[in-house]
């Protein structure tokens, strides 16, 4: 099987200004050109909805797995394909297939939401390639759910290898395993470099880093991130007084980076749930015994948590209390998509539990093709300014500046 | 019988004129038993809420009531109380308090009505309605999830999931007897066995399997009369609305679901739509205060949910033109997929029902997310002259794929059809005006096609 290659290049000998640019660039382009170079060579190319998607399983044959968040798109071409209560990315990932920004050689979706779970059947219908969803069980409190899972694991392997000719070696599957789970412990690196030292890099540069690991080769993302983490490290940025805040509710449709710069202008983000799934997985999935069935594992035992799976033993609101003290964060940006309806529904647990707390929280809503931020810039800066001098039970400032 | 459209409405005949059998007054009775079976159902809960005793709370797609019922667990179905209160004119009520409490207006109808209505001690339009004791949910509908977190954050209520397969691509469901469709069977017996075992620990009783095959056997009787009713509307004419007279039979066929009365309710109300059928009387319109047949001039399928909260005046917007849908998705999907065509078995019930859910529940939403031959075809037994298309915010399950379904549909059916967006239990969203607009212009494009086919077949 010869491995299709798209060695994006731009960045190497950049400083870390220039990468940060360049890596900018390229998540913004809706034509996607590193995915282009991968299919000239006759590279193929399976794209996977949000959230989380097991993309060692599409490495280990030999595809570039993408992951469709949607992106800049008119949506002209798919006004035809669905109603007017829906949200944004559904709409635009299609869109910038119909409009052949992007070309795929299998869909692949999850039963995230019940908008998701129509896109199998929507993709279906108009493009020739299989879509389909991965069922990702539901039932996490299941003895049956890891069977379950790796079972269907399996499923899919079998159209991945009907796609590309060839069995998926079990051996081969543990190596990009390993590749994965380096890949993580990369993000991981990188999002405690920004809870330690926020002023070294905004949410925006952040995102822009991190959604490279959504269509480069893993490999690239991992020469990347090696390259660029101690760069951040050593990058000669000042601290300022600003609040430290996590971002929550990015975790399917992401906000436009311009808006994570406006939010980065105001407070420092110490932690977010942008991408989630990309870093879905919070600790290295054992590269022994049955793949199929480590990865299952680790999707429901070893991961992070999010509005969109159900488990008894995740109290979402609880988890997203315990990253605000991990990231020693003062108050909390609860944002949601537009017409999400699993995030709308979750920003009301957790304001309740924020409140229970006595953390402050700011409620917003965002598009990800939103061109404007005048009214959530003011709105989200009244918030920071109305709670920088308040104090906790003791009397000392709650935004104590953390050298 | 097969009538043109000019001889349809002149041959239905009123209930009064086809008169009684041996019966009484067998016309009419599915619809008179449906409001005492209703009102005693609500009844039976607000007993329940007195007492102090909770419920299990379930959901339409896959309730499990024959394991519920076998723990003589009170079941209460949080989509039927919701739509109540749009049916009652209240919800716009309940959901202005859902939004203050910080619910979007951009989620569930359902979720939202429920929601305010427990924050207000349960207080229905038609009685209290008890705590959840336990709450069951399947992997139906996402919402399902996010509202029984509510309840469990409310209540300290246990939640359990029942997570079902379905189909993952178009053509694709695993054979039945195949490796995969074993495998999958195996995963839902085994959370049934769990479902079992939380009855057990919330009720203190152990499980009574021969009760539970009688609460089979009851679901069977409810399946086998379902699957006959929905075909007998494949005749001219028509023997009732899926959009009014439907609603009202899935309303009895989730509340009791494997029970004693829900079997003999569906046995008689087939006797009576049989009978409708042999003597071509069909479904009516309440008209200035008065019960009219329906002119059956145009056979339509409808795909979606209904506007509750135009319950009476969304179909009217149709049979005001002689037009009467015969067969409905929803039909299907709010039913569980009991219009599936299994019997469960005595032998070994726990797995025989378990391959019923799997069954079940995958072919309704393969109906949701794929397609529905029987309505989607040319070759549809119900020979329809148009499929309406209804979206609403509150159900993306059914509502999300729908423009698209319409727009491949268009080319490959050959028939007319109409997109609607509306609600499901917010009428401030819901206009009236602009609807009916859309709806006229439908038919004037139905009676304009077969005008042309007539002067065609000169």
């Amino acid at each position: 099987m010869t491995r299709a290659s798209a060695d994006f290049a731009q960045w190497r000998g950049l400083p870390l200004d220039g990468i940060l640019k360049t890596c900018r660039d390229l998540f913004e382009d809706p034509t996607y050109p590193t995915v282009r170079e991968w299919r000239k060579p006759g590279g193929k190319v399976l794209g996977h909805f949000q959230v989380y998607f097991p993309e060692e399983l599409a490495h280990a044959a030999g595809m570039l797995p993408v992951k469709l968040r949607g992106g800049q798109a008119d949506g002209v071409e798919v006004s035809q394909h669905f109603g007017s209560y829906l949200c944004s990315i559904l709409k635009t990932s299609l869109d910038l297939a119909l409009t052949r920004n992007i070309e795929l050689d299998l869909f692949v979706t999850h039963p995230i939401c019940d908008g998701a779970r129509n896109l199998a059947g929507v993709w279906g219908r108009n493009f020739p390639y299989k879509s389909q969803v991965l069922h990702l069980p539901q039932n996490a409190n299941s003895g049956g759910s890891v069977p379950f899972l790796a079972r269907e694991y399996r499923r899919l392997a079998r159209d991945i290898e009907a796609l590309v000719g060839a069995p998926i070696r079990d051996d081969v599957l543990n190596q990009s395993i390993a590749l994965y789970n380096r890949s993580r412990q990369l993000m991981r690196d990188l999002y405690q470099i920004r809870r330690a030292t926020p002023w070294k890099l905004g949410a925006d540069e952040s995102l822009a880093l991190l959604g490279m690991a959504g269509f480069l080769p893993r490999e690239e993302f991992n020469a990347l991130m090696e390259e660029v983490l101690p760069l951040i490290k050593a990058r000669p940025a000042r601290p300022q007084d600003k609040m430290r805040v996590v971002l929550s509710g990015g975790f399917c449709e992401i906000p436009p980076l311009d808006l994570l710069q406006v939010v980065t202008r105001a407070c420092y983000v110490v932690d977010d749930d942008l991408l989630i799934g990309l870093r879905w997985i919070l600790g290295d999935v054992p590269v022994s015994g049955d793949p199929y069935t480590q990865l299952a594992d680790a999707y429901f035992n070893n991961s992070s948590y999010s509005p969109v799976q159900h488990d008894n033993n995740k109290e979402n609101e609880k988890l997203l209390i315990d990253s605000v003290r991990k990231a020693n964060a003062k108050a909390v940006i609860l944002g949601s998509a537009k017409m999400c309806e699993p995030g709308l529904d979750e920003q009301v647990a957790y304001s309740n539990a924020l409140d229970a707390e006595n953390i402050p929280y700011f409620f917003t809503e965002f598009e990800e093709n939103q061109a404007t931020f005048d009214e959530i810039s003011i709105q989200m800066e009244t918030f920071l300014e109305n709670i920088m001098f308040d104090c906790d039970a003791n009397g000392e400032l709650i935004n104590k500046l953390v050298a | 019988m097969d009538l043109s459209h000019s001889q349809r409405a002149s041959s239905v005949e009123s209930p009064a004129a086809a008169g009684t059998d041996q019966h009484g007054s067998i016309v009419g009775r599915g619809a008179r038993d449906s409001a005492r079976l209703t009102r005693k159902w609500f009844h039976s809960l607000d007993e329940t809420a007195q007492s102090g005793q909770g419920a299990a709370y379930v959901f339409v797609m896959a309730s499990m009531c024959e394991v519920l019922k076998t723990f003589d667990l009170p079941v209460v179905f949080p989509e039927v109380t919701a739509l109540q209160t749009a049916v009652r004119g209240t919800s716009e009520d309940y959901l202005s308090q859902a939004e203050d409490l910080g619910f979007s207006s951009d989620v569930c109808g359902y979720l939202k009505a429920d929601i305010a209505m427990h924050h207000r001690g349960a207080e229905h339009p038609m009685g209290k309605i008890p705590k959840p004791l336990l709450v069951v949910m399947t992997n139906a509908c996402n919402t399902y999830f996010k509202w029984a977190e509510i309840w469990g954050r409310m209540y300290g209520a246990p939640l359990t999931t029942i997570d079902i397969p379905n189909e993952r691509a178009a053509h694709s469901l695993s054979a039945r007897g195949s490796d995969d469709f074993e495998f999958e069977h195996a995963y839902v017996v085994k959370q049934i066995k769990e479902l079992i075992a939380e009855c057990e620990r919330v009720t203190g009783k152990k499980f009574d399997i021969d009760k539970f095959r009688q609460h089979l056997a009851y679901s069977n009787v409810i399946g086998h009369y379902w699957r006959k009713m929905l075909h007998l509307n494949a005749s001219n004419p028509a023997v009732f609305n899926a959009l009014t007279d439907g609603l009202a039979y899935l309303g009895m066929v989730n509340c009791y679901r494997s029970t004693p009365e829900g079997a003999e309710y569906f046995k008689n109300l087939y006797e009576e739509l049989e009978f409708c059928s042999r003597h071509g009387i069909g479904p009516t319109i309440r008209r200035d205060g008065k019960e009219v047949p329906i002119e059956q001039k145009f056979r339509l399928g409808f795909l979606g949910v209904p506007c509750y909260s135009m319950f009476r005046g969304f179909p009217e917007l149709f049979s005001d033109w002689g037009g009467i849908f015969v067969t409905s998705g929803y039909m299907m999907f709010a039913s569980g997929g009991i219009h599936f065509d299994h019997e469960y078995e005595m032998k070994d019930p726990i797995e025989s029902f378990a391959e019923g859910l799997l069954l079940q529940v995958r072919d309704l939403q393969s109906g949701l997310f794929f397609e529905l031959p029987n309505v989607e075809s040319k070759l549809s037994p119900f020979k329809l002259d148009g499929i309406v298309y209804h979206g609403v915010k509150s159900c993306r399950t059914a509502s999300s794929g729908l423009v698209d379904r319409r727009f491949h549909a268009a080319e490959s059916l050959g028939l007319p059809s109409l997109l609607l967006e509306s609600e499901l239990v917010d009428p401030r969203v819901v206009s009236k005006a602009q609807m009916k607009n859309r709806v006229d212009a439908f038919f004037e494009g139905l009676i304009s096609r077969q005008q042309q086919e007539v002067i065609a077949a000169r």
